[in-house]
């Protein structure tokens, strides 16, 4: 390979890190906390499609990106809304449920979204970190996306609130150990309820990236199984929201290595490296998941991580 | 109410409630609800014609819900069908490519044989990612489905891709003699036959061995399997395996009965679908043939739909997904009191008290 062929690889690589994580980040943080409060919410993938159908055509419709972005993050937080609301029955399994979601969530997606596909939304603006570079490759490669402090910022939220508020507390306290807070007088189905219909509004808003950054249009291949790698995400961050920053921009620059590897010239493979982030996810499991024993960090309520 | 009869009811009121909403749905789309009904019928079953498709497509459902449902019965909630049924269908027809294989029955055999023991190692490497390293199997069975269509296509249009197959990238097409034909001149092929015998003998094995009984203690109640010193990990991933063989088995059917090569379109969502049939039957192998007749005809009329009332071709999706939101819901009103809630509406206590 050339020099310049490397200078491509890296910046696409490292621009993947930064523009595909943002999606990773936005649906982890969301099943971070669902997950904070007992719940396991598989239908996360369905949730990131619908959103990200939903804020494509916010966008097209109203014709500001934001609002688009506000349509996102609603029809996240609807969708999450029916998965709490359908585990509060008795004797209703959230995995199962979870599943469910996956199915009706792209049903309704691919559904609404028929006359989205051809037209083009106004795109989330970006901001420019590559300012310092001449290379025009490297300045294409730092364009980052408007959402993305949003999601450091949620991220930091999170793991301050979590720790140090009242409302964290009861989140942990409904996650460790719903006895705990069924005695205090607290209603645990409402706490878990309100953490999953959150948690979908945040990963409402990587479904909003998906369409209105990058790849910036809709299609009904706009996910391909990043809401569950995320859930996956989730355990190798060990619950923790800083921990979920790292962990996304790792899968960002896994996910990105095909089309960098394609961009930079070299065709060979693309399918078999489009498959790095989902190995890479089985890897780390493997690794980070011990057999018989509860993950570190794991809140006790949490059925889905043994 | 007796569990039996809840067991049909339950699922029948889900599935009849999941068209009715469906029926709402479409309205706001400005088309008919019965009118859509209607077509939805004559698409699944209203003809000779529209039966074969049905009955075609249930054949793949039968052996990819076998792929939930065998599993399931052992505590696993495993969702990567369709990984197993892409390897399978691949295994079908690269396997004449790499040996001379002979052109009749026998080799249909081993095509078939070689897609299932790819489907069964795929869901087994699933089942024994948890039972060994502790992982969940529903997150690790999907991902792994996402590994096999990434290598599925990468075979398909690199090493296996036929020179000659320019638009639509596929492998060499099976050989005459070696594909399944049709049930007595029939559209329908012989998979069918194959999916309703799995169903019925596994169905049997689960009641009436002692390896069946044995496999559902390890699924109902782990700890007195454990106490009983039942071979749990071993029931576990066999119950993998023959799952797994199903789905396998549905790749290599599709391959040898109706697209004669590997290509994207064996990507069909069967895998996907099949999670949803086997939930509908609570998990009973004899249950999915009914269960799987009818998403059959489901997705053999979304087609007719799409044409005659010009609904998109994802409306069966969205029914698909009503009905699995509603299966599970309907659980919650299982060992309901009907007898007491129906005296209470049907003889309200009067507020004032004023009436005799």
């Amino acid at each position: 390979m050339t020099p310049d062929q490397w200078v491509a690889l890296v910046a696409g690589i490292v621009g993947g890190a930064l523009r595909v994580g943002v999606p990773y980040l936005f649906v982890s943080l969301g099943e971070c906390l669902t997950e904070k409060s007992g719940r396991i919410n598989l239908g996360l993938e369905g949730v990131l499609v619908l959103s990200a159908m939903a804020a494509f055509g916010g966008a097209y419709l109203s014709g500001s990106p934001w609002l688009g972005v506000l349509a996102g993050a609603v029809a996240g937080g609807l969708l999450a809304a029916l998965h709490a609301g359908l585990c509060s029955l008795p004797r209703v399994n959230d995995v199962a449920t979870g599943i469910a979601l996956m199915l009706l969530g792209t049903g309704l997606a691919f559904y609404l979204g028929k006359p989205l596909i051809q037209p083009q939304a106004p795109q989330i603006p970006a901001i420019e970190l590559g300012w310092w570079s001449d290379s025009p490759v490297v300045r294409s490669a730092l364009q980052v996306n408007a959402l993305l402090p949003v999601g450091l910022a949620l991220a930091g939220l999170l793991g301050w609130g979590l720790v140090h508020t009242r409302w964290g507390l009861l989140v942990r306290m409904a996650g460790d150990s719903a006895h705990a807070a069924r005695s205090l007088g607290y209603s645990v189905n409402g706490i878990r309820l309100a953490s999953t219909v959150v948690g979908g509004m945040v990963a409402g808003l990587g479904g909003a990236s998906l369409t209105l950054f990058y790849p910036g249009s809709w299609n009904e291949g706009i996910s391909s199984g990043q809401g569950l790698i995320a859930v996956a995400l989730v355990i190798f961050a060990r619950w923790s929201p800083w921990r979920c920053v790292g962990a996304a921009a790792l899968f960002g620059g896994a996910g990105a290595i095909g089309p960098a590897l394609q961009s930079a010239g070299i065709g060979w493979g693309y399918h078999l490296f489009n498959t790095v982030p989902y190995v890479l996810t089985l890897v780390i499991l493997v690794f980070t998941c011990k057999p018989g024993s509860v993950a570190a960090g794991s809140p006790g309520e949490l059925s889905a991580t043994r | 109410m007796h569990s039996g009869t809840q067991d049909v009811l339950l699922p029948t009121a889900a599935i009849a409630l999941a068209l009715l909403l469906f029926g709402g749905f479409v309205a706001l789309a400005g088309v008919n609800p019965a009118e859509m009904w209607l077509t939805l019928f004559n698409g699944a079953f209203g003809t000779w014609f529209a039966w074969q498709n049905t009955l075609q497509r249930a054949a793949p459902l039968m052996l990819t819900a076998l792929c939930v449902a065998l599993p399931a019965r052992a505590g696993l909630i495993v969702i990567g069908g369709e990984g197993a049924l892409v390897l399978g269908g691949l295994a079908c027809a690269a396997l004449p490519m790499l040996l001379p294989l002979p052109d009749n029955l026998a080799g249909t055999v081993l095509v078939c044989a070689a897609g299932a023991l790819a489907g069964a190692a795929w869901v087994v490497l699933a089942g024994g990612l948890r039972q060994y390293r502790g992982i969940n199997e529903t997150i690790s069975s999907l991902l792994l489905a996402y590994v096999a269509i990434g290598l599925f296509k990468h075979l398909v249009e690199g090493p296996l891709r036929d020179p000659a197959s320019l638009n639509k990238p596929s492998t060499l097409a099976l050989s005459e003699g070696m594909r399944l034909g049709g049930i007595a001149g029939s559209d329908v092929h012989w998979g069918l036959m194959l999916g309703v015998v799995a169903c019925v003998a596994l169905g049997l094995w689960l009641r009436w061995t002692a390896q069946g009984f044995a496999l559902r203690v390890v699924g109902g109640n782990p700890r007195t399997a454990q106490l009983v010193g039942l071979p749990a990990s071993r029931l576990i991933l066999l119950a993998c395996a023959l799952g797994g063989a199903c789905a396998g088995l549905a790749g290599a059917v599709e391959v040898a009965a109706v697209h004669t090569n590997a290509n994207a379109s064996l990507i069909a969502g069967y895998g996907y679908a099949g999670i949803l049939v086997s939930f509908i039957a609570r998990h009973n192998p004899l249950a999915i043939v009914p269960v799987a007749i009818l998403f059959g005809g489901f997705g053999a009329a979304g087609s007719l739909l799409q044409r005659r009332l010009e609904l998109p071709d994802a409306s069966v999706l969205v029914l698909q997904g009503l009905a699995f939101v509603l299966i599970l819901a309907s659980e919650a009103v299982r060992d309901a009191d009907w007898r007491a809630l129906a005296r209470r509406l049907l003889r309200p206590t009067p507020p004032q008290g004023d009436t005799p």
